[in-house]
């Protein structure tokens, strides 16, 4: 974890209304763990008291990316930054995705529209091929599917208007394959999305008795476990439950962890 | 000492700082959280999130909303409770060459004296903070920081088991402010820290609900500053202990404005998760302002405002 003011080398349109941020960041970029993400000090937004957080998108060498929507007055003063100014970061943070589970296992990446900003360096990293399930409201709210075929990997798309792959919840593609007993070999799940699919995968990976990795996003004040404004509900080992921080012991869980019938 | 340098270090009740500049209770967690970007060698003292007797939960999400200039916070004083302090954080904290406030509460009287007597049991911790004036536990402030009796009782019972410098911290109440300063000092306070966040409401106007899960919190950040410092002058005219300034101090001058106001010394809070460095920039500004102003000390600027 480290300070670094970081010079912006590409800043445009990624598709589907996101944009994406490049970096140089020579001391961040390279410690990045799959699933970590980057505390952005975002200038001229003068009166806000926190940072905003953003999934490392994409990490090679010195650079690293991030994939965000206009959304409110933190992300629109980002928008209006350009290639050559500066932006401050904190990074990397949390406990991303574990890369190293047994090699007999087929990583299964599940995304919720923007969830596979987080989940591609998964693909990129992981010695194993796998597959990726990304789902959506509509046409417009998949991305980044050429990012993952790039690498090989196979992508099953639901839309829940039907207008691009099948009609239906991302859920339901991944209910079909799993149903066809095709997986000779134990799926491992690797999840970002909202709080209703990661419990849904979740469900699925304890039913078979798998693995699912979940990244969880919550509202986040200090980003490095000062604050405690993070927090989700996880089991604690004496059977009672604990409220534990996303941004370090987290944004990553393994299903199990997660407490999620007292979530609201 | 040369001109070039002034000094900064102060003794605030006891509470023997290299300079005048610590980390407010909630905002720098119990030290590890920012130790990979600050050298904690470098803080006035680090004073470490509430802790209470027991173990505590918490408040449920959402725990803080960004208003405007702002921060509402409602975390509800999670925390591992005195025994965990001790075991999970106290021996990291040891390694520094830095004052450790340790802040504390309870729900009775009979709570605080107790956390008060485990922690004073314990080696290596400069001094206690009393949070009186929590706004986010029902207990915590309703019956301690504004009531006077229930103020006083507290504070008698935490001074009776222990001998580490106590610094009751302040509720935000214009009208009461005198008096608690004052009533600190008659019960054997060593020094007082004001301000504590002012309690505030945020609502979601699209379900009509409060933002926060707790519905109302605490207002801290750069919109408090002006209120808290007019608490702090106030204060320092009733009373002779010395005293921490806070409040949306984000600056050096912010800093200097509170010690003008009769701080002895100042804590930096929500601008640390803006900006973690914050106190290291707080107090290298603080001492161009000394020079600038051909100061020796920082002690000649407490108090010094001229009207």
């Amino acid at each position: 974890m480290q300070l670094e003011t970081v010079l912006i080398l590409e800043h445009r349109d990624y598709g589907a209304g996101y944009r994406l941020l490049k970096v140089a960041a020579p001391g961040i970029a390279p410690q990045v763990q799959p699933g970590q993400f980057v505390h952005v000090r975002v200038p001229r937004l003068n009166d806000a008291v926190l940072r905003r957080p953003f999934s490392v998108f994409q990490a090679q060498a010195d650079m690293l990316s991030i994939l965000y929507k206009t959304v409110g007055r933190g992300t629109a003063a980002l928008a209006a930054l350009a290639a050559g100014q500066t932006v401050g970061l904190i990074g990397p943070l949390g406990h991303g995705f574990p890369l190293d589970g047994p090699a007999e296992r087929v990583p299964v990446l599940v995304a919720g529209g923007y969830g596979m900003a987080a989940l591609y360096l998964v693909a990129q990293r992981l010695p194993r091929q796998g597959m990726v399930f990304v789902g959506g409201r509509s046409a417009q709210d998949i991305l980044g599917i050429e990012d993952f075929t790039a690498l090989g990997w196979p992508a099953h798309i639901a839309t829940e208007d039907g207008t691009r792959g099948v009609r239906g919840l991302v859920t339901d593609v991944l209910d079909a394959w799993l149903g066809e007993g095709r997986q000779s070999r134990t799926p491992e799940f690797f999840a970002c999305g909202p709080n209703g699919m990661l419990q849904a995968v979740g469900d699925r990976a304890q039913a078979g008795g798998w693995t699912a990795w979940l990244s969880v996003d919550r509202h986040m004040g200090c980003g490095v476990g000062a604050c405690l404004t993070c927090v989700v509900k996880c089991k604690a080992p004496d059977g009672d439950w604990v409220w534990v921080r996303s941004c370090k012991e987290g944004p990553v869980f393994e299903c199990r962890q997660i407490q999620w019938e007292e979530e609201s | 000492m040369s001109l070039n340098s002034p000094d900064l270090s102060v003794n605030l009740g006891g509470v023997r700082m290299k300079n005048p500049v610590m980390v407010a209770s909630g905002t720098f967690g119990y030290g590890p959280e920012y130790a990979d970007l600050v050298d904690l060698n470098r803080l006035g003292a680090l004073v470490v999130k509430g802790i209470s007797l027991e173990p505590w939960r918490g408040n449920p999400p959402p725990r803080t909303v960004e208003v405007a200039s702002g921060l509402i916070n409602a975390i509800g004083l999670q925390n591992p409770g005195a025994e965990g302090f001790l075991r999970d954080y106290l021996p990291f904290l040891r390694q520094f060459d830095v004052p450790v406030i340790v802040n504390i509460w309870g729900r009775t009287v009979e709570e605080y004296a107790a956390v008060a007597e485990r922690l004073s049991a314990a080696d290596g911790l400069t001094a206690l903070e009393l949070n009186v004036s929590c706004p986010n536990v029902k207990e915590g402030r309703t019956a301690f920081g504004t009531n006077l009796p229930m103020f006083r009782r507290v504070l008698a019972a935490v001074r009776l088991k222990t001998r580490l410098p106590l610094i009751p911290k302040l509720a935000p109440d214009l009208s009461q402010i005198k008096a608690f300063a004052q009533a600190a000092e008659e019960e054997g306070a060593d020094a007082i820290s004001l301000i504590n966040s002012i309690p505030a409401l945020a609502i979601d106007i699209e379900t009509r609900r409060p933002v926060l899960g707790n519905r109302t919190g605490g207002l801290s950040g750069p919109a408090i500053k002006p209120i808290a410092l007019k608490l702090v002058w106030e204060a320092a005219q009733a009373v002779r202990i010395p005293i921490v300034g806070m409040g949306g101090i984000a600056s050096a001058a912010d800093a200097v404005e509170f010690i003008i106001a009769g701080a002895s010394a100042v804590a930096i809070g929500t601008a640390n998760f803006s900006e973690p460095t914050t106190a290291l920039t707080v107090m290298d500004g603080l001492r161009e302002y000394l020079i600038r102003h051909n100061l020796g000390t920082v002690k000649e600027l407490v108090g010094a405002l001229r009207c």
